[in-house]
């Protein structure tokens, strides 16, 4: 009895195509796609990104910065690429290390202020010299911390104990004999630094970097240059993340009305009116641009309504990115429904790419915390560039003119899948 | 538009023809759909495709339609190319298929297709009630399709064919899976649109329907017309006044088929098939089955009909 429903149900999975693609070849090719971004299949552990300027110019600090710069785990840029304009460029300063945070290029910047050097021990921050500062954008949580733990490890290899000790041997061999008082005061501060040193070994965790000031061997301050007023750091990222991935979903589901009428023959009725096939497909474009922007708008209002995200004072950032954004997603679905021949196949291609441009394109985990080459994969997606944009305006409060790049990638994705579905679409067109 | 919102199907048509085919020809691959077919209409006429499932009849709709490009040959509705916005706007398609939105209500399908054809405001609503109207449907206007019967989905996709009032239209097997009942209201819609003088292509593989509705037939059979002419010059051309019997007959199976096949009749299920010159001939099949030791069950005269047109030119059945 059992036995010819069984054989039954494997003939009809067999038969189902789409059904045969779900159950086998997305599990795997997801398993792998997990795999290759966080299963170590690349040597490359990511490099944290910091801009490190000098401004003391001192051999402590100079020592620090190449420090820092020998640290595997750091990529130290002193200046901007060079471009075409700019082959030879100025190396950043305060200001511009700054902007740069602002701006995204960074998640922090160091910097080392003047006068540093003289007196680079801090000791709990007693030392009375200036701090090292450490510029943040929260919406990177990891790298301020990892910043601020190697610039610790940077300072403890760069100029270690022995070099303390050394310098009192020669002060002693060429200025004279401490007094009493003196030693006593060395030797202490010698026991405080081997009692650091001796806590940090043993694994105690030093208090980590505040607004004010650091307790590891080098005073360091931090400070937030984005986001410090934001209540919700990440609210704007997944509002714009899970909606972008869900808008492809969409998408795609509506734009597969194409292919119900293509069955039922209503798409020859139509084309066979004053309707062409430009005309038709430029109507499920627009049609496609208004759903998947309204479902943005409902999502941001909800994340301001329920998450206090600020949407209203980001009115123009959202509208320029919002249809840019629904613009390019509505031409990924009527690509697809134009590629396909049946509802199953765009369920089953649909799911697969939706699902691994939002996991490359950084809708399911924030991208920084991917391998360098999967950060450059995700940029052939859509969801990156949508992401990217929205957390310019969002995040980082950047005006509208800020938006360029992301804006005339999502145009130019658009166009170019638009173009692509109308030349596939020809297959309509004529039996 | 108080009953007909198509006053331009009541005025003469000028020349040219609604509809002029030249050796049209249309393969898909190695098959020849359509091939070589040529074919006048006259302004008003009601002109029947009739042929076999396969036989070319919906290729040739569409290639009519604009939809099917030909590989040789052309297609002039009223003097314009098919295809053309010209050819477009003359033209209503009701296609086999019930290609209509289900999730829109007969009304808003309407609508719809109205707009397609570019009818917006009164002239729109107009059209949509006249269509409405004509196929009894002003009742369930609001209902989804999705929610209608099979009936009244053919009836609704019927009328989306004419919504733009066109001057010629191609019905493509409009009576498909629908009961005799609906069968019935179709041709009396179809019979209403004649009666306004409707230019109207009709395909089908029921012989009985092309025989209702048509003023003049086409047999097709492999992508040819091989007969084109009224229903009654179509017989007499095949059969002049010859008759055909019908007799049914008891005896050993392959007795009965071996006698039929030898007086020239051939065998239908359990009933033979002969065709005769005259009612004296019936005599001496009768005498002749006797001899041969076979019983007469049951015998009856009957005039030839496209059944039989399409048996005699083709060899083999319509509904083959």
């Amino acid at each position: 009895m059992i036995i010819p429903i069984v054989r039954t149900a494997i003939l009809a999975l067999r038969r189902d195509r789409g059904s045969m693609v779900l159950s086998f070849v997305v599990p795997i090719a997801f398993f792998s796609l997990f795999a290759i971004i966080f299963g170590g299949q690349h040597s490359t552990v990511p490099k944290i990104k910091v801009i490190v300027v000098d401004e003391d110019q001192s051999q402590a600090s100079r020592q620090l910065v190449n420090g820092l710069k020998n640290d595997g785990s750091l990529l130290v840029i002193t200046e901007p690429e060079p471009t075409k304009e700019q082959p030879q460029p100025t190396p950043y300063t305060a200001s511009t290390a700054e902007d740069s945070v602002k701006a995204g290029d960074v998640s922090v910047a160091l910097i080392v202020p003047q006068g540093w050097g003289a007196n680079p021990i801090s000791f709990r921050g007693d030392s009375g010299a200036p701090a090292i500062q450490l510029l943040s954008d929260q919406s990177d949580t990891i790298a301020p911390q990892m910043v601020g733990g190697l610039l610790q490890k940077a300072a403890m290899t760069s100029m270690p104990l022995t070099m303390a000790e050394q310098s009192m041997k020669y002060t002693e061999q060429y200025l004279g004999a401490y007094t009493p008082e003196q030693r006593k005061k060395m030797e202490d501060t010698l026991d405080r630094l081997r009692s650091m040193q001796s806590e940090q070994s043993n694994g105690a965790k030093g208090s980590s970097s505040t607004s004010t000031s650091s307790g590891g061997i080098i005073a360091v301050k931090t400070r937030s240059v984005v986001g410090e007023n934001k209540k919700s750091p990440m609210i704007s990222f997944y509002a714009a993340a899970i909606g972008v991935m869900f808008l492809l979903f969409t998408a795609t589901g509506s734009a597969g009305a194409l292919l119900d009428e293509a069955e039922s023959g209503a798409l020859d009725r139509v084309l066979s009116s004053r309707i062409t096939m430009t005309g038709l497909l430029a109507g499920k474009l627009v049609f496609n641009i208004l759903l998947a922007f309204t479902q943005l708008t409902v999502m941001f209002l909800w994340a301001w309504a329920v998450f206090k995200l600020d949407f209203f004072t980001h009115i123009p950032g959202f509208i320029v990115m919002g249809l840019c954004t629904a613009f390019a997603v509505a031409s990924f679905g009527i690509l697809l429904a134009s590629i396909c021949r049946t509802r199953a196949q765009l369920g089953a291609l649909s799911t697969l790419l939706v699902l691994t441009m939002s996991a490359i394109g950084g809708s399911m985990f924030p991208r920084y915390l991917m391998s360098e080459t999967m950060q450059k994969a995700g940029l052939c997606t859509i969801n990156a560039w949508a992401i990217d944009g929205f957390t310019k305006v969002f995040w980082r409060d950047l005006p509208v003119t800020a938006l360029w790049p992301q804006v005339s990638v999502l145009l130019a994705i658009g166009i170019v899948l638009f173009a692509l579905a109308r030349r596939i679409a020809r297959r309509w067109e004529y039996a | 538009m108080s009953t007909n919102p198509h006053p331009s199907n009541l005025s003469p048509v000028p020349s040219p023809a609604p509809l002029e085919v030249n050796a049209l020809i249309k393969r898909f691959g190695q098959v020849v759909a359509v091939d070589g077919i040529s074919l006048e209409m006259r302004a008003g006429e009601c002109l029947g495709l009739l042929g076999p499932n396969g036989a070319g009849k919906s290729t040739l709709i569409r290639a009519i339609a604009g939809r099917a490009i030909p590989d040789a040959g052309t297609v002039a509705i009223f003097g314009d190319a098919a295809g053309s916005p010209q050819a477009r706007a003359a033209l209503g398609w009701v296609p086999q298929d019930l290609a209509l939105y289900p999730r829109l209500s007969a009304r808003e399908n309407l609508r719809s297709f109205g707009r397609y054809y570019g009818l917006t405001g009164n002239k729109l609503e107009q059209a949509v009630s006249w269509c409405l109207d004509w196929a009894a449907l002003q009742d369930r206007a609001g209902d989804l399709v999705s929610t209608l019967s099979g009936g009244m989905k053919r009836r609704l996709n019927m009328a989306a064919g004419l919504i733009h009032q066109p001057r010629l239209v191609l019905m493509d097997e409009p009576t498909v899976g629908v009961d005799p009942q609906s069968r019935n209201r179709i041709f009396e819609m179809i019979e209403a649109l004649r009666k306004e003088g409707m230019t109207i292509i009709y395909t089908t593989h029921y012989m009985e329907e092309a025989e209702r509705l048509c003023d003049r037939i086409a047999i097709v059979d492999h992508g040819r017309i091989i007969a084109l002419d009224t229903r009654e010059a179509l017989v007499h051309n095949s059969f002049a006044s010859r008759s055909q019997v019908l007799a049914r007959l008891e005896g050993p199976p392959g007795k009965v088929s071996a006698w039929v096949e030898s007086r020239g009749g051939r065998l239908v299920e359990t009933t033979a098939e002969f065709t005769i010159e005259g009612p004296n001939e019936i005599a001496a099949l009768l005498d002749a089955a006797s001899e041969a030791g076979l019983e007469l069950v049951d015998l009856s005269l009957r005039r030839p009909n496209l059944e039989s047109v399409f048996l005699h030119l083709t060899g083999r059945e319509l509904r083959d």
